[in-house]
């Protein structure tokens, strides 16, 4: 029965929701009275709970701006707006969406490629990995503007610097998952494949990568959450022309905040989408596979 | 049984260096194999009977002494595609179906399709799993996937079978009825099948040759040239040929572990 099943998935998804629903319209009254309050007082007016209450949700530029005000104007700037809009969401999100894809895409060889790497060279293993750690450690925001910088310089501009820094980001999860998924075969898988005389080659790809897809996609999907957050950090230094992160920064400069979280609504609502669908890949792949996800 | 042993060990030794000092896994093994033998080895856990068998696969090198394959070494046999190896556990690949887990070794030996489906199929029909091509392992019973495993150690022209404890976690009535079928199969493909156990009635149901071991240093003990005909059904176990040589066996290892155990 699809339905009652996919009803008892969203159950739990839902009240959640509801919740955090709650706690966000709660603390949007609470941060935004004070400006209520403030402005009352200095027109000598008092203030009753529910006018205050209404006051608070309905502000043009409040400290957090409450859920409806989000949605109406996600609501305003994709369905009412035409794509190629400036002032579309969907445009900027197209824009974010297209560099974190390309940034995922090279992440994702580069990531595997190292694993591969790393798991049949041992020097490769020692004099490397350290390195794929420390590369994690130094602060993206740190890092984005040089890369921009470095290949402007060289004449690169455009999606190709966001999508270093989303490849910058999202190797590491498939480096480090690639290299567990590769080394899990236990001994006697390996044994077994020396009784055959298999090459390494062989080795590979009838055992090493087959056992490695439980791990694949779960570092997938980190990496292509974090090639997402790489986009919108690396449309930060640029001053702001297009994608999610010009609107952020946008928001930010003119006190915006309602299209600010509506940037990062729309954000997340995009990254929630792309996790699940590598989710639903993985499902088919595994089953495919003979094991149930 | 005549001509060039298949298996040949002389004053076999092995040493493994621990952090506790060497343990001397193996010492002083001497033993031939014919051709077209069923042995076993029978010991109690750490005698090195496993340690043996992966000396003989090139899985572990001896430290002294010598030993020869097929008239060659270990690592020759194992690239010339020898030996089929049946390990403790079916071992079988999640990800591939029963027909496919079989056709891997035919697949890395570059076997052709045709000759790839036919002999799946041939090895399938011996080991009684027709109409499971499709299934992945964890829709077999742990028999079958031994039964599987067995298969696929028999896909490819290897003459030697080396077997260790491939019934082991197996239940009484299930480990029977593959004993069985196994020398059925030893009988009607006549392979040479070295069988690493640690059940008395299984050693004695099974072998032409028991090669008794005992630990602390792993050695040979006893070897016993099985007296019962080659044809042998489940009831020759209640026969007293069988009672005698079970019960031999039963001291020798008895004597071998000095009662410390």
């Amino acid at each position: 029965m699809p339905i009652s099943r996919a009803a008892a998935a969203a159950a739990p998804v839902l009240s959640v929701v509801t919740v955090l629903l709650a706690v966000w319209y709660f603390a949007a009254v609470m941060l935004n009275s004070a400006w209520t309050l403030d402005r009352a007082e200095r027109a000598e007016q008092a203030v009753g709970a529910l006018e205050l209450v209404a006051d608070t949700l309905s502000q043009d530029r409040p400290r957090l701006p409450a859920p409806h005000q989000v949605a109406a104007e996600i609501w305003k700037t994709t369905v009412q707006k035409k794509i190629t809009s400036k002032r579309s969401l969907v445009f900027h999100a197209w824009v974010t969406l297209s560099a974190t894809l390309l940034g995922f895409a090279f992440g994702t060889a580069l990531g595997v490629l190292l694993a591969v790497a790393i798991v049949h060279d041992r020097a490769t293993d020692l004099s490397v990995m350290p390195w794929v750690i420390a590369s994690q450690t130094i602060p993206i925001l740190a890092l984005a503007p040089m890369i921009i910088v470095v290949l402007n310089a060289a004449g690169i501009s455009g999606l190709v610097p966001k999508a270093v820094i989303s490849a910058y980001l999202s190797f590491f999860p498939v480096t480090v998952g690639m290299v567990a998924g590769f080394r899990s075969p236990a001994v006697h898988d390996i044994d077994l494949m020396k009784t055959y005389n298999a090459n390494k080659t062989q080795v590979f790809w009838k055992l090493r990568l087959p056992a490695s897809t439980p791990f694949l996609f779960p570092s997938l999907k980190v990496g292509i959450a974090a090639s997402l957050v790489g986009a919108i950090v690396g449309e930060l230094p640029t001053g702001a022309v297009a994608g999610l992160g010009a609107r952020l920064l946008a928001g930010s400069y003119y006190g915006q905040t309602i299209q600010i979280w509506s940037a990062l609504v729309v954000a997340a609502l995009l990254a929630a989408t792309l996790v699940s669908l590598i989710g639903s890949i993985e499902r088919v792949v595994l089953a495919r596979t003979g094991r149930a996800a | 049984m005549s001509g060039a042993p298949v298996i040949d060990a002389r004053s076999l030794g092995l040493t493994y260096q621990t952090g506790d000092g060497p343990v001397l896994a193996l010492q002083d093994v001497t033993l031939e194999v014919a051709k077209g033998e069923f042995v076993s080895f029978i010991g109690p856990s750490g005698c090195g009977k496993t340690t043996l068998l992966r000396v003989i696969a090139d899985l572990e090198q001896p430290t002294s002494g010598e030993i020869r394959v097929n008239g060659m070494s270990p690592e020759a046999a194992r690239r010339a595609r020898a030996y089929g190896y049946v390990f403790q556990a079916a071992g079988l690949y999640p990800w591939r179906t029963i027909e496919k887990n079989v056709r891997l070794p035919l697949e890395i030996m570059s076997y052709s399709r045709e000759e790839q489906a036919a002999r799946v199929r041939r090895v399938l029909e011996l080991v009684d799993l027709s109409g499971f091509e499709r299934k992945f392992p964890w829709q077999l019973s742990g028999g079958m996937q031994q039964r599987a495993s067995i298969a696929r150690a028999l896909a490819f022209d290897a003459d030697i079978l080396l077997m260790d404890e491939p019934f082991g976690a197996l239940d009484e009535i299930v480990r029977d009825r593959l004993n069985e079928e196994l020398l059925g199969l030893w009988d009607s493909t006549a392979k040479t099948i070295v069988f690493v156990t640690h059940s008395i009635p299984e050693a004695v149901f099974l072998s032409t040759k028991i090669v008794v071991m005992s630990p602390r240093p792993g050695r040979i003990t006893d070897v016993i040239d099985s007296p019962l005909p080659r044809d042998r059904p489940l009831g020759i176990r209640d026969s007293a040929e069988f009672l005698k040589v079970a019960q031999r066996l039963r001291e020798g290892l008895r004597a071998g572990d000095g009662g410390a155990d």
